[in-house]
């Protein structure tokens, strides 16, 4: 064990402080997920950017700044305890950048990725659908080669794309063989979102924010990819045909685990969450004790994630990677976000469902559950591949 | 930054886990129930010892692991230590280990007594045990087969052999643990340090058992969760596996969850006492944790192994009686939250 910083990665956390300090806006932003808000949220990331501070685990060649592991989960500490905005782009640098690092061809990450750092193209999720929700393999959108035109027809309906409406691209699943077993005939493709027979409409959430949408598909063209610009500015294919869901599942794990997720966000709330109870005993709030082990209980959770996080880190560094095991952080964090702002909204009593950043905190925290695999389906993964409960 | 065992104590953790499974096997737990007193004599006639265990961890260096060399010890820290009260707490090992193996010796090896430097050589070689008591009279597991006792108070450790204390044998509900109420006098001991001279010492004696009792809380609820997942996978109702329910899947995903969450806090607690830290909030976060999550796991085990469980005959219920007991020793899940909390909120 060694639970000490280098000295290089002390600077390294120094040169965020500092820079975040001198930029971060003073105000918090409106929320991304609002029209208003987003174009606020674009300007951030443009700085974010030409700072190199977008994506800091990439290569200096796509924006990046060849960041390690473990810098990046310093710089995600720093980011949330400077209450830095939100990443709208976060679909695309966690969930789809990893997949064109493993999947893409290099012409592929050439070309996307550094448009994806730049905050130039904003990539939504495409995978849900409105009968294909946990049953994720019973994805009816469809897409049919066109052999005259070189290239693949998608149509059909996705469904809960977070922040869609705002996005200028998507990436998603879609049958490309109906006769195929259902995990079998899935094609990962990327489509942008100005595409003739793309209709977006965005819908509100719980939260009030417009941050879902629908996205139709009505007969749109992607073509087959040739290697030039002009072909992959019109989308392509991540993986080969009929491999889709082996690839998307690359994805899930960053998005359970870690990347998605950093301890970070949980250890600035937790913070927070400290502070807010210290301002309520010292203005003489009569709290019920149980009150302040609910505040306790998140912040020990905050603390067991942050040294699980670690260890799993440890892990990725040494090749031995967490695997289905991210269902257990995705159950971890999501139900401790809960409480955690469960417990803040207990500490203000009566004034809790005065719409501020705490109820606006508990109802995000809300989604967690449900988004990224529901924590049903994690306990699923949990008992069968962790475990190894029979599945039938 | 790296949180894992070196490959050292890697590989050090499996021989001994190796040598658990040799010696220390289901039916040399059950064998070490029994005593003097109580509802257990007709289950067995051992005194809680399982010696041939006990010497293997002597030859391989368990006892002395954190004996200073010059004493005839390794001279390691507590993090080497931790993986291992796993292991002993997966095997069921009701012996005296982590009071005589890891809570005694740093206390011993503070103090310029030249008893104490005998008695470190002794514990490195596996000749003694350790009763380890916090407080006035305290109840100390394996109390009728200590050869010394180590009684911590707020204020002083105290040193007693054996024949300087008074032991009433209890009964507890894990017959292996061969409880005494130990009553003592300051007159007979030997008082090694004090928190006049050194506080610390004595604060670190308290977060060692409060982080290895977590660490074998551990140990056996991951050995509840594996015997409940063999059960469950074998046991057929409706003609399906029981354990193909979700209902029976969730109930073990959940106390497989507590455990995954727990075992960090323990390995962070162990850390800071190998550095020399003030592990007081460290060590009781993982017992609040560990605590927590070997209840959760004993009731998820013994409602998904229905009535074979309620039974002595099966073998569910020498893990669960230490979890119970464990559990509660040296603090509770709510008595250590408390520590937390104050720490963070000053009430
Ligand atoms: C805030 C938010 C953002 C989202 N963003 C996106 C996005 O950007 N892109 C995208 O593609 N999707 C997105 N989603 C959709 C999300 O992936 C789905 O909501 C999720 O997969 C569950 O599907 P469903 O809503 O259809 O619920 P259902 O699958 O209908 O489930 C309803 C309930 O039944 C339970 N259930 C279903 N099957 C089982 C089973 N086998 N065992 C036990 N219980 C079961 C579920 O756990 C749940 O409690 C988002 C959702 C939310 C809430």
């Amino acid at each position: 064990m060694d639970l000490t910083w280098t000295e290089s990665e002390q600077r390294f956390r120094e040169e965020c402080r500092e820079w975040l300090r001198a930029n971060v806006p003073a105000e918090p932003l409106p929320s991304g997920d609002t029209s208003e808000g987003f174009a606020a949220h674009l300007e951030w990331e443009n700085l974010l950017h030409s700072a190199g501070w977008a994506v800091v685990s990439w290569p200096a060649a796509y924006g990046g700044r060849d960041a390690t592991l473990w810098e990046w989960l310093i710089f995600e500490e720093e980011y949330y305890a400077a209450g830095a905005p939100q990443r709208i782009t976060q679909n695309g640098i966690f969930l789809l950048a990893p997949t064109i690092f493993e999947f893409g061809s290099r012409a592929q990450q050439d070309y996307y990725l550094p448009r994806m750092s730049a905050a130039q193209d904003l990539w939504c999720q495409g995978w849900s659908e409105p009968n294909a929700g946990s049953d994720l393999a019973g994805i009816k959108s469809r897409a049919v080669r066109d052999d005259e035109r070189g290239g693949w027809v998608l149509s059909g309906q996705k469904t809960w794309t977070t922040r869609g409406a705002f996005s200028t691209h998507l990436f998603g699943l879609f049958r490309t063989d109906p006769e195929a077993e259902r995990h079998r005939g899935l094609t990962y493709f990327l489509a942008p979102l100005t595409a003739e027979g793309m209709t977006v409409r965005g819908f509100g959430r719980l939260d009030g924010d417009e941050g879902f949408a629908e996205v139709f598909l009505d007969d749109v063209f992607v073509p087959d990819d040739d290697g030039t610009t002009e072909t992959m500015a019109a989308g392509g294919i991540l993986g080969e045909v009929g491999q889709g869901w082996g690839v998307a599942m690359s994805t899930t794990s960053s998005e359970r685990g870690l990347t998605l997720r950093s301890p970070g966000r949980f250890r600035a709330a937790a913070a927070r969450l400290l502070e807010l109870a210290h301002d309520q005993i010292a203005a003489g709030v009569d709290l019920d004790p149980a009150v302040l082990d609910a505040v306790t209980d998140a912040w020990i959770d905050t603390e067991a994630y942050a040294l699980y996080t670690l260890r799993d880190v440890t892990g990725v560094v040494e090749g031995t990677p967490a695997g289905a095991r991210s269902s257990y952080n995705k159950v971890f964090w999501s139900e401790l976000d809960v409480r955690l702002h469960e417990a803040a909204l207990d500490l203000l009593g009566a004034e809790a469902e005065l719409d501020g950043s705490w109820m606006h905190g508990y109802e995000f925290s809300l989604s967690g559950p449900i988004y990224a695999g529901t924590n049903e389906i994690q306990r699923n993964i949990i008992a069968e591949r962790v475990l190894g409960l029979p599945r039938k | 930054m790296r949180f894992a065992p070196t490959e050292e104590q890697a590989e050090f953790r499996s021989a001994v886990k190796a040598l658990l499974v040799d010696t220390c096997d289901i039916a040399a737990v059950r064998a070490s129930w029994g005593g003097e007193v109580g509802r257990h004599t007709e289950v067995g006639q051992g005194n809680g010892r399982v010696e041939r265990a006990w010497k293997g961890l002597a030859d391989m260096g368990v006892l002395g692991l954190l004996v200073p060399e010059a004493d005839g010890g390794m001279g390691m820290t507590q993090d080497a230590f931790v993986g291992i009260a796993v292991e002993a707490g997966y095997a069921g090992l009701p012996d005296p280990l982590i009071e005589t193996a890891a809570v005694a010796p740093p206390v011993l090896a503070s103090s310029s007594e030249p008893l104490a430097s005998e008695l470190l050589a002794r514990i490195a070689s596996g000749e003694v045990t350790v009763g380890v008591g916090f407080g006035e009279s305290p109840l100390v597991p394996c109390a009728s087969t200590a050869d010394w006792f180590l009684i911590l108070t707020g204020t002083a450790a105290h040193l007693l052999d054996a024949s300087a204390v008074d032991i009433t044998p209890l009964s507890s509900v894990d017959g292996a643990r061969h409880l005494g109420r130990v009553n003592w006098s300051t007159a007979a001991s030997t008082v090694l340090v004090s928190s006049d001279s050194d506080a610390a010492v004595l604060t670190a004696a308290r977060n060692a058992a409060v982080t290895f009792s977590s660490a074998t809380l551990v140990g056996l609820s991951h050995r509840m969760i594996d015997m409940t997942v063999e059960y469950v996978g074998e046991r057929h109702q409706f003609g399906v596996p029981i354990g193909s329910f979700q209902a029976v899947k969730h109930e073990l995903a959940d106390a497989a969850l507590g455990v995954e969450f727990a075992e960090p806090l323990a390995f962070n607690a162990a850390h800071l006492l190998s550095v020399g830290e003030d592990a007081t909030v460290a060590a009781s976060m993982a017992k609040s944790r560990a605590s927590r999550a070997s209840q959760v796991a004993s009731d998820a085990c013994l409602q998904l192994h229905g009535a074979i469980g309620y039974t002595v005959e099966h073998d569910l219920h020498l893990f669960m009686k230490r979890a119970w007991a464990l559990s509660r020793q040296y603090g509770d899940f709510r008595s250590h939250r408390a520590v937390v909390r104050r720490a963070l909120l000053g009430s």
